[in-house]
């Protein structure tokens, strides 16, 4: 049985935060996450905007830690060499009322120290997105998009390369109490833990339960979106905020790979991680989009896709539900961080923090001498420079065959994704980390083409995953070839 | 500068005719980009026969059909670049391509593109719902159980009757697995009568039209859909609703001209094909640019995307001598056409019609007139939008316009 000083639970966002901030100390760390890969969950299904932290309540956490989350969030992802774009964002009303509506924002905001926020009428809005039909918008200088997938990716890989183990595709399915800690049962691995810290997203009432503190309930609450081709949307663009609706309301987005993205709902269910997409909700997605940008093509869709938020309130409730962040009132070795939504990527690095000053109020920590805080991902060769790429082709030929033609992804990446540092496997792991199956064709040039790379490693075909274990896209081989038609 | 006289873009049926003309039509250089490691494009998956039945008089396997033509570019002395992407060309035709050897650039006199066409994806379609394991689109089917023997399931469902669908459930069913159905949205079926014939029916595979899956489910791998049956407007009819079981879901609904190259180069393209606008020449609004085969518009038969590569190329090999300067005249088209191509033609000159109707007819007329006068009459026993329909003008005058109707 494998020892360790911290044990996370849940490789999200927040997670891979707390695992690169602990990764600098002197101590035994693990995370322990239940699918293929890290930032599987709320964390990679979301508009991947960092928040400037206006939308917050004054004198919550979620408002002080998104604020200080979005300030160090730039050079977070310079260092982690995470995909990151300025663009600014529009919140935009259309009458008297709005107008109002937003200068409340704007104090709120102030009061929650985010700079850069401005009232601008008609004629400024559409100098900055030409097509939009409000009155009145809300600019805010400092919002900006990133790459949510290699966020949670970088975090973990980063926080990897410091020492942290990652074992994936281990659910959490038993914790006991130990004489100093706990012994949890991962997926095919006991570890045992000083401290367990609960990350575990739409699972963490049932972890923290688990962990001997029943005390929250978590209300699954599910967001559809479109996903559109890359189009010459420049920020991302929401609704006035209106009372009593779950999220930022309907808005549009531009992804920082330049794609649009139509969404989110808000609509509680039961199961939390159902991600479909429902008729009624992606008609009503299409109306408010077209209403808030009439140009808006939806010829150019790519996709659909869900996530779910892991909400403290209720349906209906008008209560405020804060983030949770605190050492467990009933189990003296649990760290519960429950209903970490949205702000919680723009607010991971200092809840990070913060987790960190909890577990460590008392005790001095010994930084590593060798703690590399910097990390590089995968070259991404499309946002190369011809003359870098031509470098790259010349030191690697595998970066001259174009295996994703949407997205001009090569060969080398692709084999460096298969090839992570987490261990992370299934095709979802090499998508996320590089885009094949992302763009326009949805995999219909570039599926076949990893699938033929993973067979060439000698994977046999039905031990292909594609997101999740043994969700078998492949059979086997048809009759009379290698092995029997298939497996039951 | 690398230079050449014809850079042609795509290696598949179109792109190789191309290559051969050229070369007959005395153009010098001649280089034909393709980024797959073997030439021939999408035809090397298509194990069925069917190919060629016009070109050469006898049905052949797509890779038969292709090797007659790689064989052909040879001899015709034209080069050829295979595991080459191109990333980029400019107005100018300036082509950037990618190899494992390096990025090069190479500056032509004369662009052919001939860069086929995707499929409609089911992300692009909406489909409410899960996003399991095991729906593909057909031709990613065909690939990996034509060239590498996978198999995908044992209960198939076939969304869309495109002609690929339509081999596939043939295929699949050879392969042992149970092909429930081909659902079909419109009231008509997508794919050639007689893939209908040879595919579904000697097969006694179900063609269910104006049905279409309004839900797809299961949390890992597909479980089963939900079919639902549309009226007129394509609205589901509450109450139609029937649930199959499936552990694949085939996706056959419409095939898109690639483009993002033309695209990316400021070429205009026409919403209806999604291809280039093109002149009676087949070249686009960019100089020197042309344009042909399912990258052009979607095609049912390949002795046609031959024969439209061919015809790209004479009209390079002309622009390459500086003979191609015509006035030229616009083509309309009245109600019951869906497209058609080109939008102008050349004064003076031969000029072919390519064209689809938007719903099946019986016993029509399609005239073509120009300042009154009728150039083309011809009777249609049966119009199929599934069937192009092709026409050649003798000689066209010097008018306003050349008009097209179907009545």
């Amino acid at each position: 049985m494998e020892h360790f000083d911290i044990l996370i639970v849940g490789g999200g966002s927040v997670g891979c935060a707390i695992a690169y901030t602990l990764s600098r100390y002197d101590l035994k760390v693990a995370v322990a996450e239940k699918e293929l890969d890290v930032g599987m969950g709320t964390s990679g299904r979301n508009s991947g905007v960092v928040h400037a932290g206006f939308n917050n309540r004054p004198g919550s956490l979620m408002a002080k830690l998104c604020v200080a989350g979005s300030e160090g969030f730039e050079s977070l992802c310079r260092l982690l060499d995470i995909p990151y774009n300025k663009t600014g964002k529009l919140v935009v009303g259309y009458d008297e009322a709005d107008k109002q509506a937003l200068l409340k924002l704007i104090a709120q905001g102030e009061k929650n120290g985010v700079k850069g926020l401005e009232l601008i009428d008609g004629d400024a809005i559409r100098a900055m997105e030409p097509g939009l039909t409000a009155s009145w918008a809300m600019y805010s200088r400092n919002t900006a998009v990133f790459n949510p997938f290699l966020y949670s990716i970088h975090l973990a890989e980063a926080a990897a390369q410091n020492g942290v183990r990652f074992y994936l595709d281990s659910p959490v399915t038993a914790i006991d109490a130990a004489e100093n800690g706990y012994i949890v049962r991962a997926g095919a691995h006991t570890l045992s833990c000083r401290t367990l810290v609960n990350s575990a997203g739409l699972f963490a009432d049932r972890i923290s339960a688990m962990a001997g503190d029943p005390a929250f309930t978590i209300y699954p609450c599910r967001g559809e979106y479109y996903l559109l081709d890359k189009g010459d949307l420049k920020l991302p663009v929401y609704p006035v905020p209106r009372p009593g609706v779950g999220g930022l309301g309907v808005h549009l987005t531009v992804t920082v790979d330049g794609n649009i993205l139509i969404g989110p709902s808000a609509d509680y269910i039961d199961a939390p991680e159902d991600y479909s997409t429902t008729e009624p909700v992606l008609d009503q997605l299409r109306a408010e989009a077209q209403k808030l940008l009439p140009r808006l093509n939806m010829r150019t869709v790519i996709g659909t896709y869900a996530g779910v938020r892991p909400k403290l309130v209720k349906k209906g409730e008008a209560n405020f539900g804060d983030f949770v962040i605190e050492r467990s009132q009933r189990a003296k070795h649990l760290i519960n961080l429950i209903g970490i939504e949205s702000p919680g990527i723009t607010a991971s690095l200092p809840i990070a923090e913060m987790v960190r000053d909890i577990l460590f109020e008392d005790t001095d920590l010994t930084e590593k001498p060798d703690f590399i805080p910097t990390y590089r991902g995968i070259p991404r060769f499309a946002e190369l420079t011809r003359d870098q790429q031509r470098l790259l082709i010349a030191q690697d030929p595998d970066f001259g065959d174009v295996v994703c033609r949407c997205e001009t992804v090569t060969r080398a990446q692709v084999k460096q994704a298969l090839h992570n540092p987490i261990g992370a496997t299934g095709i979802i792991a090499v998508k996320n980390r590089t885009r094949v199956t992302m763009g326009r064709c949805n995999g219909g040039y570039c599926f076949q083409r990893v699938v033929e790379m993973l067979l060439s490693e000698g994977k046999a075909p039905v031990d292909i995953d594609f997101k999740r274990r043994g969700d078998r896209p492949l059979l086997g081989y048809v009759k009379g070839v290698g092995e029997s038609y298939g497996k039951s | 500068m690398e230079k050449a006289d014809l850079v042609i873009i795509g290696g598949g049926p179109a792109g190789l005719a191309a290559a051969v003309r050229a070369r007959e039509a005395g153009v010098g250089r001649v280089l034909l980009l393709e980024r797959n490691p073997i030439l021939g494009g999408i035809l090397n998956q298509c194990i069925h026969d069917g190919f060629g039945v016009i070109r050469f008089g006898s049905a052949m396997s797509g890779p038969e059909y292709a090797a007659r033509f790689v064989d052909m570019a040879k001899d015709a002395g034209a080069e050829a670049v295979t595991g080459a992407m191109v990333v980029g060309l400019s107005p100018e035709r300036t082509v950037t391509y990618i190899t494992p050897q390096g990025l090069f650039e190479v500056q032509a006199k004369a662009v052919i593109l001939s860069t086929g066409c995707r499929e409609r994806t089911r992300g692009a379609l909406g489909v409410p719902g899960n996003r399991p394991a095991g729906v593909y689109t057909a031709g990613v089917v065909q690939y990996l159980m034509n060239m590498r023997n996978l198999s995908f399931g044992r209960n198939v469902v076939i969304m869309g009757s495109g002609d690929i669908g339509l081999i596939m459930a043939r295929r699949m069913t050879l392969e042992g697995a149970k092909v429930h159905c081909v659902l079909e949205k419109l009231p008509f079926c997508s794919g050639l009568p007689r893939n209908v014939r040879q595919c579904l029916e000697d097969f006694d595979i179900p063609l269910c039209l104006a049905e279409t899956v309004k839900e797809i489910h299961g949390d890992d791998h597909i479980t089963h859909v939900v079919t639902a049956k549309v009226d007129e407007k394509g609205r589901f009819i509450p109450g139609s609703e029937r649930t199959i079981p499936c552990d694949v879901l085939v996706l056959s609904v419409g095939l898109i001209p690639e483009n993002e190259l033309a695209k990316a180069c400021g070429i205009e393209m026409d919403p209806v094909t999604g291809g280039a606008l093109v002149d009676g020449h087949l070249m686009t609004g960019v100089p020197g640019i042309f344009s042909c085969g399912n990258g052009l518009h979607v095609h049912d038969l390949v002795d046609l995307v031959s024969e439209e590569g061919e015809r790209a190329a004479e009209q390079a090999a002309a622009y390459l001598r500086g003979a191609i300067e015509k006035p030229m005249v616009p083509v309309t088209v009245s109600g019951g056409i869906r497209y058609v191509l080109p939008r102008r033609l050349a004064v003076g000159e031969e000029g072919y019609l390519s064209l689809r109707v938007t719903l099946p007819g019986r016993d029509q007329k399609l005239t073509v007139t120009a300042g009154g006068s009728v150039l083309v009459s011809k009777r249609m026993k049966r119009c199929m939008p599934s069937e192009m329909i092709r026409l050649k003008v003798k000689n066209v005058p010097d008018c306003q316009k050349v008009e097209v109707s179907l009545s």
